[in-house]
């Protein structure tokens, strides 16, 4: 677990032991090592390629792509705010300007005595208990001034994490509405020894009869996934199971991965017997690592009840066994086959494809990623058979659905409901009023106006990986995009042109209009660079990245029309602004030192 | 012989060709920049990007495909190629009438090619410092492009791993192998295959500046488009 020791001492071997010399362990490597000392030296980095015996680049190319991994000193206590929409409308920003006063210390610098920094980072998937903040990497909810308070004086005082208030740390899952999974009580095994009976072949057949959809976004077939990957060539097939839960406002898996680990890893037990893999990897975010001690301790008991290991509930030939690889705050590493860069130790990139991580994956070797939930709701189908499942939903979305509600709404937390259901009785169930607009799926979903809210959950309709963020009559769209556009620059991998550079320039566009210089052309420039990102980005970051600015554009366009100051072109930079420090040095302030403003041109 | 369709012109292929490299060797250009003969496929400046049964591609990544209608050579896609060089050159500093590299400049050539006639979008103006301490040749990252060329070399041909990108995103650069950062401090040699790969003017020969006179240089009296092919055939 991260620490805060003074001076350490860098036990750099016993990491790299721990983890077997080996270079596809890089990540984890770079981790642990990082939380021995806090932060990754140059001359740690060098130790760790020689080691490894990788060239040094390499090591360096990779712990400078991943947040978390910080090749500069930071503070002993390093504090990220959680900066997604619905942190910033329960006041963050003024929670961080709070915490800086107190400490003395500037966003995103470390302070003189090396004691603190202070810096945002993306959601961090608590939107239903905000505003939030990672502290040497766990988490802390509802943040009050109080609290805020309170925190400063701990780290003025120089106490260790594990002294906090035990209740800082404590997460709930707010589950609000419980349907066929979140009401199972299954005692681990039981779906296992159904998929046994049935024998590997016919398991898959009930897969295929529930015509399960991947509940991680994109909504592919479940069973063509898997058998794809079970008949690819290769002996030596892997599953993996997505944890990365990146995309904001989402935090249903943070919730599955609490409190029903067994049903999540039963599910990936599930798809081994389907794919006759036998290795499997849990990516969990690193958001989450808080999770990471109950998680291995769920695995340490499911091995010892025979449900994993070799021969499977006595089962010959059933051998498979999980392990946890740790992210280090990458969004772009929930996308498959950035994920699979990721466990191999590099940075996460998303990789050309054909071919398609089921024929060449982690290693080169067979691979199906599912997200949390899709392998939790095999467990409902192995219990009770594909047609049983396929009963609840609509034709094209069979079973139900968890949605992250979030924003503007009395109760907010994870509601489960069958396929199908309107957005308007979401609403209601959640206590919401006034309501301008939900963003259904994430800042890479859909933005759906008030007329719009009869539509209907389902991939057939407003498809989603589960968030759901509310927006009231009193917030400005504008933002909203602006906050999601922001997430993406921060987040592209820079691997691919039109994303690496777009996303960065549509961000200066948001910026210019939200400084009051936005003009007739920059909504031009703004629609023409949504259409590039969108149609030659290499992946689903890049081409998702403008959703929120394009839906916001059509359906909330006085929202950026209010902010432009003139019709036709007006300069970004503002050369009034650019004489302040000539005023300041000058010690002047009449108005003859200033150049004529709008309001004045517009006498 | 399979084939598929470039622009309406049918483009003979043998299995294994990616829509690039089957179209270049039929006589018809698609511009690259990440793409080099002598490695495999990158698929990252996107400048190769043609549409293909609707739907947006890189050619040099995809294969050909029999009976595939592919456009490249049309308005819609030449605007976005000409986007995505904008792109690139807002992003670096790019001050091409001092560069060495101008008039062999693949980044400047399809600049011209594209009719790319102003940068369009704000300059980034990002601080690369310059690296000089190697004796035979100079690194000015103010004009890297990432197309991981110089990378790929060192490390699938000379065996060396001499370049690696770190950084994300927009602040995603170049680094060399060696934990002062120098070049120098590497086993680079002006030699090397990574050495001479560079499609823009970052990994220069030292001593041997401006040899070519501007105006005799490659893409100086002719077009990207026909050099390439004229060299490909
Ligand atoms: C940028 C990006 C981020 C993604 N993040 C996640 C994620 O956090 N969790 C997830 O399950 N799928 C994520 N996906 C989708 C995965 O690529 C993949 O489709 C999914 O894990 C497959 O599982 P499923 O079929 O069970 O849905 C992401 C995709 C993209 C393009
Ligand atoms: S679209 Fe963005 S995230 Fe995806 S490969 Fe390109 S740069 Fe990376
Ligand atoms: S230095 Fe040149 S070859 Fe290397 S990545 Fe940059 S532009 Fe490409
Ligand atoms: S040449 Fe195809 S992406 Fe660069
Ligand atoms: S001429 Fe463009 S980079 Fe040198």
């Amino acid at each position: 677990m991260p620490t805060t020791p003074l001076a350490a001492p860098v036990d750099l071997d016993g990491v790299l032991q721990r983890h077997q010399h080996n270079p596809t362990r890089l990540l984890q490597i770079l981790i642990d090592a990082q939380d021995l000392a806090g932060w990754l030296p140059a001359p740690t980095l060098t130790h760790i390629a020689a080691a490894l015996g990788i060239p040094r680049a390499r090591v360096e190319g990779v712990a400078g792509f991943y947040s978390f991994l910080y090749t500069r000193p930071v503070g002993r206590y390093r504090v990220l705010f959680s900066d997604n929409i619905t942190d910033r409308m329960l006041g963050n920003d003024g929670l961080m300007d709070a915490l800086c006063r107190k400490l003395w210390v500037e966003p995103g610098k470390l302070s003189e005595d090396g004691l603190v920094s202070v810096a945002t980072t993306s959601c961090t998937g608590l939107c239903d208990q905000g505003p939030a903040i990672l502290v040497n990497g766990l988490a802390i909810g509802q943040l009050s001034h109080r609290r805020i308070n309170e925190i400063a004086e701990l780290i003025r005082q120089q106490r260790p994490l594990d002294l906090w208030p035990a209740e800082y740390f404590r997460v709930d899952d707010n589950i609000r509405r419980k349907d066929a999974l979140l009401d199972l009580q299954m005692p681990p095994g039981d779906a296992l020894r159904a998929a046994i009976a049935r024998g590997r072949d016919g398991w898959l057949d009930e897969v295929r009869a529930s015509r399960l959809r991947g509940r991680g976004g994109a909504g592919f077939a479940t069973a063509v996934k898997w058998e794809s990957a079970r008949n690819a060539p290769g002996a030596d097939k892997v599953i993996v199971c997505n944890a990365d839960e990146g995309e904001p406002g989402t935090f249903k898996d943070r919730v599955l991965l609490n409190s029903y680990a067994d049903l999540v890893f039963e599910g990936m037990t599930l798809a081994a017997w389907a794919i006759g893999a036998s290795e499997g990897f849990l990516y969990l975010r690193g958001e989450y690592r808080y999770l990471r001690p109950q998680l291995e301790a769920a695995l340490a008991r499911r091995r010892e009840a025979g449900l994993l290991g070799t021969a499977i509930l006595g089962t010959p030939g059933f051998d498979f066994d999980i392990q946890i690889h740790l992210g280090a705050g990458a969004y772009v590493c929930g996308e498959e086959s950035a994920l699979i860069e990721s466990l191999e130790g590099k940075r996460g990139t998303p990789r050309i494809r054909p071919p398609f991580p089921v024929v060449k994956g982690y290693l080169g070797r067979p691979t199906a990623v599912n997200n949390v939930e899709t392998h939790a709701k095999t467990c409902l189908i192995a219990l009770y058979g594909g047609e049983a499942f396929a009963d609840t939903g609509t034709a094209q979305s069979t079973g139900t659905k968890l949605l992250s509600i979030s924003g503007d709404c009395a109760a907010p937390g994870i509601y489960e409901y069958p396929f199908g259901v309107p957005i308007t009785r979401i609403l209601e169930d959640c206590g919401a009023s006034d309501t301008q607009a939900v963003q259904v799926g994430g800042a890479a979903g859909i933005c759906l106006a008030n007329y719009e809210f009869h539509r209907h959950i389902a991939y057939e309709d407003v498809p989603t990986a589960g968030a759901f963020m509310v927006f009231d009559g009193t917030r400005d769209l504008f933002d909203v995009a602006r906050a999601f556009v922001h997430f993406f620059a921060h987040e592209s991998c820079g691997f691919c042109t039109p994303c690496r550079v777009g996303t960065s320039l549509l961000k200066g566009f948001m910026d210019k209009l939200a400084d009051g210089h936005g003009a007739r052309a920059d909504l031009n420039d703004i629609e023409w660079l949504d259409r590039l990102l969108k149609n030659a980005s290499h992946c689903g970051l890049g081409s998702a990245a403008p959703n929120p600015v394009i839906d916001t554009l059509q359906k909330f366009r006085p929202a950026y029309e209010r902010r432009l100051v003139s019709l036709d072109f007006e300069p970004a930079f503002d050369l009034d602004a650019a004489l302040a420090e000539a005023r300041q040095l000058t010690a002047r302030d009449d108005p003859g030192a200033h150049l004529k403003t709008h309001e004045e041109d517009a006498q | 012989m399979k084939q598929f369709l470039l622009d309406g012109q049918p483009i003979p292929f043998e299995d294994g060709q990616t829509i690039l490299e089957a179209a270049r060797a039929a006589g018809h250009y698609i511009p690259s920049l990440c793409w080099h003969k002598d490695l495999p496929p990158h698929g990252s400046c996107k400048l190769c990007v043609v549409k293909s049964a609707g739907r947006h591609v890189s050619a040099c990544a995809t294969p050909a495909k029999d009976g595939a209608e592919v456009e490249s050579n049309t308005p819609e896609m030449n605007g976005e190629r000409r986007g995505i060089l904008q792109m690139l050159f807002v992003e670096g500093n790019h001050f091409c009438p001092s560069c060495e590299m101008s008039g062999n400049c693949e980044l400047q050539a399809l600049g011209y090619e594209y009719e790319m006639l102003t940068p369009r979008f704000r300059h980034f103006f990002p601080d690369r410092p310059v690296d000089a301490s190697h004796p035979d040749v100079l690194l000015d990252f103010n004009r890297c492009i990432f197309c991981e060329l110089c990378v790929r070399a060192s490390r699938d041909i000379d065996g060396k791993s001499v370049f690696a990108l770190t950084g994300r995103g927009i602040d995603k650069h170049l680094v060399v192998n060696a934990e002062s950062g120098r070049l120098a401090d590497t086993d680079f040699t002006k030699d090397d295959r990574a050495a001479n790969i560079c499609p823009v003017g970052v990994i220069l020969p030292k001593r041997t500046g401006f040899a070519v006179p501007i105006g005799e240089r490659s893409f100086d009296g002719t077009q990207i488009s026909t050099e390439t092919l004229k060299e490909e055939s």
